[in-house]
């Protein structure tokens, strides 16, 4: 067994794909049709056969009030790696991203999080000791 | 003032004033990871959301709601006026 997809539940998956693609840099991997929705997975770009994140919509009625409380406490829904994250907070600033916690000392991480437009806080890590 | 020493009481309650006096604005998520990452505090979200009530009826944090998101800030006005009382002297 192996994980191949995981995903997030987002609000649009269009405005999800423009987040996904053109700010955070993935690349759409498949774009399904499925009735009203799409099954719409991205990848990263230097690793295309990688785990792929599926842009999930949000519909069932449980899955706003989930996402609103992890929200309002901060908690990041899934959590992406990236090797110069104080680079990153910068680039993502700049196109205008909200980061909830700037790039913070964590133990042997430095962590930072940021509002994916379609209800979701993020998470990404840089791994600063081996 | 009763309360603030009650609230100081605490080592946990301390350690979260101590990481709060490093950045404003910080979630419950931030918060729990600092401790759990920094102090090795592996306490529930739920008691260190206990504790952030405690340290607020004391006058010694600030919640503040923006949008969906929610911050706490230190606030030192209790602690000026132990300074005040005790070690400010004529």
């Amino acid at each position: 067994m192996r994980i191949y997809v995981t995903s997030v539940f987002v609000d649009d998956q269009a405005k999800a794909e423009r987040f996904y693609t053109q700010v955070l840099g993935f690349r759409t991997k498949l774009d399904i049709p499925l009735g009203e929705a799409r099954w719409l997975t991205v990848v990263a770009p230097d690793d295309p056969d990688g785990t792929q994140l599926l842009l999930e919509p949000d519909g069932h009625p449980a899955a706003r009030p989930f996402k609103e409380a992890l929200v309002a406490d901060g908690i990041p829904f899934t959590s992406f790696a990236v090797d110069d994250i104080e680079a990153e907070h910068r680039r993502l600033e700049g196109l205008g991203v909200r980061f909830t916690q700037p790039p913070t000392p964590m133990g042997p991480t430095t962590t930072a999080v940021f509002d994916d437009t379609c209800g979701n806080l993020i998470q990404i890590v840089q791994l600063t000791e081996s | 003032m009763g309360d603030v020493f009650k609230a100081l009481a605490d080592p946990t309650r301390r350690t979260i004033l101590d990481e709060l006096a490093d950045r404003d604005d910080q979630t419950l998520f931030e918060l729990c990871s600092r401790l759990v990452m920094k102090h090795q505090l592996d306490s529930t979200r739920q008691a260190i959301s206990q504790h952030l009530d405690v340290l607020e009826a004391a006058g010694l944090i600030e919640v503040r709601r923006e949008g969906r998101y929610k911050f706490h800030s230190i606030n030192r006005g209790p602690l000026e006026h132990i300074v005040d009382r005790w070690l400010d002297r004529p």
